[in-house]
Formats: C-alpha cells, sequence, structure tokens
C-alpha cells in the first residue's frame, strides 16, 4: 500500500488534497450557517466554463476557472441585491450560466472530451507541478484570511446587523468571503472535480454541526472531517481504482449517514 | 451636562405609510427614555433611524455632538432588537462566542485571540443577567427568555455610554423581567444613558426620567416626566390619538 507514495503524481494528490481539506470547510462553515450553500454549486459550474476556456484557448485551465469563479461570485453579488431575502435566485441565475457556457465552449475543445471530464469528476493523474504550486499558494492565501478574519466572519454570519453595528465593515467580509469561496472552488476542481467541490465544502461542515458543541469546535471538527475523507478518500481510489472526487465525497456522505443515525440513539 | 443623543424635526416614511413626523428631543448623560406607543406606532422605526438600520432622509440625529453620517464610534452604543433571538436555532455558538464577538468595537486588534480581561467582562456581564452557568451552553437550545438575557448581556458588554433597548425583555419570566429591569436602572443611576420601549407602561414609566409618546400615526410628543401617572399618560396618549383621528 506504501508503494503509492513512491509515485511523483501521488505525492502531488495527497498534498493538493490536503490543502483543499483545509481551505474547502473554513469556507463551508461560513457558506453553510450562512445558508449559502447553493453558491459553491453555482460557483463550481461556472468555473467549469473557465476551465474548457481555458482548455480551448490553451491557457491553464485552473486560472481559467479561477477567472470565471470570480466573475461568478461577483454576478451573485449583483444578483443578490436584486432579489436580497431569496439570495437562491441569484445562484441559479449564475449556475444556469455557467451550465450553459460551459456547453458551449466544450463544443470548441479540440482534444477530445477526456480533459474536461478530469475536471468534472476529478483526477489525480493530472495534476502538474505548476498546479500544485499555484494550489499551495492560494490555498495558503485563504488559509491567512480566514484566521484573520475569523472573529468579524463569525460575527457576520451569526448575526450581521449586531455585527455592522459593531463597526464590522460587512460588505467587505462578505465580498472577501465570496473570493475566498470562488479560489476555493478553482482550486479544488483539479482533485474532487468542478460537480464535486461544493460536497466538499457541505458535508464535513454538517458532520460536525452533529457533535460540535461550539462555533469554534465546529471549524475545527469540519477540518478533521475534511482531511479525512480526503486523504482516506485518495488511499480507497487508488487501492480500488476508482475515482477520488467520487470516492471522497461518498465518504463523506456516509460518515454523515452513520454520525445521524448515533446522533439519534443518544 | 454631555449632550448624548439629540433627534431634530425627523421625519420618516416607508413607501406606503408615514410613520414619523417631526420627533424632536434631547437626551443628556444619565437620561432614561422611556417610548410608548401601541403595535405600529413607529418605535422601532425611530431606533432604528438612531442607529442607521434604516435611512435617514429627513431632518437630523446627532450621536455624542457628532451627526450619525459621521459617527464612528461604534462601542459607546449598544442595541438590544426587538427580535434579537431570530437567529437561525441551529447555528453552532455558544453564549460566550455569541457575547464575545460584540467586543469587536472596542478590540484594537481584532485578528489576536481574546485577553484575560476579555473574559473576565463576559463573566461580569453573563453574572448582571442570571446566565453565567449557561456560558457553554448553544445559544439555539436556550429558553427565548434566556436568549434575550444573553442579547441584553451582549448589548452591555462592549460597556455602551447609550443603550438602546426595543423591547429587550420580550418573554422574560416575572422574576428575571423584576431583575433585569432593576440592573437596567442601577446601570443608569451609574450614569448610563437609555433608550428603551417596553408594552409595560407603569414600569416604563417607574424607571424613565423623560418619556416620548406616539400616537398611532407616530409625531412623538416628548414628556419630561412630571411625575405622570399611569393614567395620565393614557390621558395624553387618548387625548392626542383622539385629536389626530378628529
Ligand atoms: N419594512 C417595512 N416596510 C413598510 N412598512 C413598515 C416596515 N416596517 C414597519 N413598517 C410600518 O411602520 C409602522 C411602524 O412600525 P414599527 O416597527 O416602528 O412599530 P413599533 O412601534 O415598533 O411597533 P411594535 O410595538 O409592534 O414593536 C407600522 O405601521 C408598520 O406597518
Ligand atoms: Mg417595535
Amino acid at each position: 500500500m506504501l508503494d503509492m507514495f513512491s509515485y511523483a503524481f501521488m505525492q502531488r494528490a495527497f498534498i493538493v488534497a490536503i490543502v483543499i481539506a483545509f481551505i474547502a470547510p473554513c469556507i463551508g462553515v461560513s457558506i453553510v450557517l450562512k445558508r449559502l450553500s447553493a453558491i459553491g454549486d453555482a460557483t463550481s459550474h461556472s468555473a467549469l466554463a473557465g476551465i474548457a476556456l481555458g482548455l480551448v484557448i490553451g491557457i491553464n485551465p485552473i486560472l481559467g476557472g479561477l477567472l470565471f469563479s470570480i466573475l461568478a461570485v461577483l454576478s451573485i453579488e449583483f444578483f443578490r441585491k436584486a432579489f436580497s431575502k431569496f439570495s437562491e435566485i441569484a445562484a441559479v441565475i449564475v449556475m444556469s450560466t455557467g451550465i450553459g457556457l460551459t456547453a458551449i465552449i466544450s463544443g470548441f475543445i479540440t482534444s477530445g472530451s477526456s480533459n474536461l471530464n478530469g475536471f468534472l469528476f476529478g483526477s489525480i493523474v493530472a495534476i502538474s507541478n505548476f498546479e500544485m504550486c499555484l494550489t499551495i499558494v492560494l490555498g495558503a492565501i485563504v488559509v491567512i484570511v480566514f484566521t484573520l478574519l475569523r472573529h468579524e466572519l463569525f460575527f457576520v454570519t451569526f448575526d450581521e446587523e449586531a455585527a455592522r453595528l459593531a463597526g464590522v465593515k460587512t460588505k467587505l467580509v462578505n465580498t472577501t468571503l465570496m473570493i475566498l469561496t470562488a479560489i476555493t472552488v478553482s482550486v479544488a476542481s483539479r482533485v474532487v472535480g468542478a460537480l464535486m467541490i461544493s460536497s466538499l465544502m457541505v458535508i464535513p461542515v454538517a458532520c460536525a454541526m452533529m457533535i460540535g458543541k461550539s462555533y469554534r469546535l465546529t471549524v475545527i471538527w469540519s477540518i478533521i472531517f475534511a482531511q479525512a475523507f480526503s486523504i482516506f478518500g485518495l488511499i480507497i481510489s487508488y487501492l480500488a481504482d476508482l475515482r477520488p472526487g467520487g470516492t471522497i465525497v461518498l465518504l463523506g456522505v456516509v460518515t454523515l449517514i452513520i454520525l445521524m443515525a448515533f446522533n439519534r440513539d443518544r | 451636562m454631555d449632550e448624548i443623543l439629540k433627534v431634530e424635526n425627523v421625519s420618516f416614511d416607508y413607501s406606503d405609510a408615514q410613520v414619523l413626523k417631526n420627533v424632536s428631543f434631547t437626551l443628556h448623560k444619565g437620561d432614561f427614555l422611556g417610548i410608548i406607543g401601541a403595535n405600529g406606532a413607529g418605535k422601532s422605526t425611530l431606533i432604528k433611524l438612531i442607529l442607521k438600520i434604516l435611512p435617514l432622509d429627513k431632518g437630523r440625529i446627532t450621536l455624542f455632538g457628532t451627526d450619525i453620517q459621521k459617527f464612528r464610534d461604534n462601542h459607546k452604543i449598544g442595541y438590544v432588537s426587538q427580535k434579537a433571538s431570530s437567529f437561525n436555532s441551529q447555528f453552532p455558538a455558544t453564549v460566550s462566542e455569541v457575547v464575545m464577538a460584540n467586543l469587536y468595537s472596542k478590540r484594537r486588534y481584532p485578528f489576536l485571540g481574546y485577553t484575560h480581561s476579555d473574559y473576565e467582562k463576559l463573566e461580569r456581564v453573563l453574572e448582571t443577567v442570571g446566565m453565567l452557568e449557561f456560558k457553554d451552553k448553544l445559544i439555539g437550545n436556550l429558553s427565548g427568555g434566556q436568549q434575550q438575557r444573553v442579547f441584553i448581556a451582549r448589548a452591555l458588554i462592549s460597556e455602551p455610554e447609550l443603550l438602546l433597548m426595543d423591547e429587550p425583555t420580550v418573554g422574560v419570566d416575572a422574576m428575571q423581567y423584576a431583575q433585569i429591569m432593576d440592573i437596567i436602572s442601577k446601570l443608569n443611576d451609574e450614569g448610563m444613558t437609555i433608550v428603551m420601549t417596553n408594552h409595560d407602561t407603569p414600569e416604563l414609566i417607574r424607571v424613565s426620567s423623560k418619556l416620548l409618546i406616539f400616537c398611532s400615526h407616530g409625531n412623538g410628543e416628548f414628556l419630561n416626566r412630571a411625575d405622570l401617572t399611569v393614567d395620565e399618560v393614557n390621558a395624553i396618549y387618548a387625548g392626542k390619538r383622539g385629536h389626530h383621528h378628529a
């Protein structure tokens, strides 16, 4: 089993997976508790359009995905102003746009659809050194900003009005959170796959909420769960020759169901 | 005397209805303003205007001598909203986490952790509202009245000079209610300026030093409480209403 670590591609996959399993739950906690889970999906489907565009015009697909994710979160903010109490509407509009663009742009990918497939469902063999470095740098930015803004994020998530009255720059905090979401989505598309990133942001948090006895512990448990799902998911996918993204996400769902059953017994 | 809050000729209407008409009053340090009025009279609207939750377009409001548009000393103001406990009840946050968040306005480097003195303040305010033993409980698992007490503690932790409370004791039981009103009176005696709405008119008259009475169409009459009885307040209130409808 240990021989898997002797492959350079597996080492890269593990490093990237560990970074993603740090940032996805950090962002996920705020997204879930602000009831914006739909934004993860909207962003990842838009990222896919950017990834497809990258494949067509020959720039790195993750950079293309990053650009489109940021455009997506900014448009969500824009549409949210019109439907302030129904933010799902904004998410669905942006998601539909993302899927539409992906469908059209992917028609121009010449090298067959296998490339885009890797980004849909995740792929471990494909990670380049450049992509690994990009993931580490962007991941570090997300972790640092999340740590510096942890009090603001908690306050805004729990009670936005009170946060603003206490002097928190709530608009800035919200926009920052959206941009961090965009970064997380685009770097995670490689290993987990664009279709499953939002699950990696939501499921570990859902598991943590089953056992977390405070906000702080909920954040910590979310990270622990995400790490466990990613690492074991990768190992299982290697051993059983399964797709990594699907394995990671299903491992999370199974864990959640077990926790729910256990919680009910108590 | 220190001028804490000055409201001048404030009028406000929501798109379809005028709510406040030419409200004016001034509060000095140590004043206790009770706002009296029926449901829908405009009490919450006035408090929200003072806090810039609603945009002020007619009239002028000054806090500590500064126009509210330029006012930045957020820590000087505490607020307990009428809907404080309308958060998502499954939110995983403890009483301590909720209360301490409001130290934000006082912390110079918010990205640092909390200090020893922050934790002392936490214990003190929770003790004040009788919630110390619940400090590690999830807020969503408390009763409505207990949650309301936590939100009062949250407003107190930043040691505000002006405390605005919009029906802060909704759902609080009789014994706790009496205790909380005592605490608020005591804070007032120590110099805190207080604005409070409450549908318990006799109690509000007892604790207030000034009263603002709204008839149902919101042109508030500002009274210095010259030993008004409840009956007199009711008479004024009824009179205004009668006058307005005439
Ligand atoms: N968002 C809003 N849009 C339109 N009208 C509103 C809005 N909020 C309040 N109103 C109206 O403004 C009036 C004043 O409301 P406000 O909440 O200030 O009353 P209140 O005195 O606090 O009443 P209560 O005792 O029920 O708390 C009411 O008639 C209400 O219908
Ligand atoms: Mg009200």
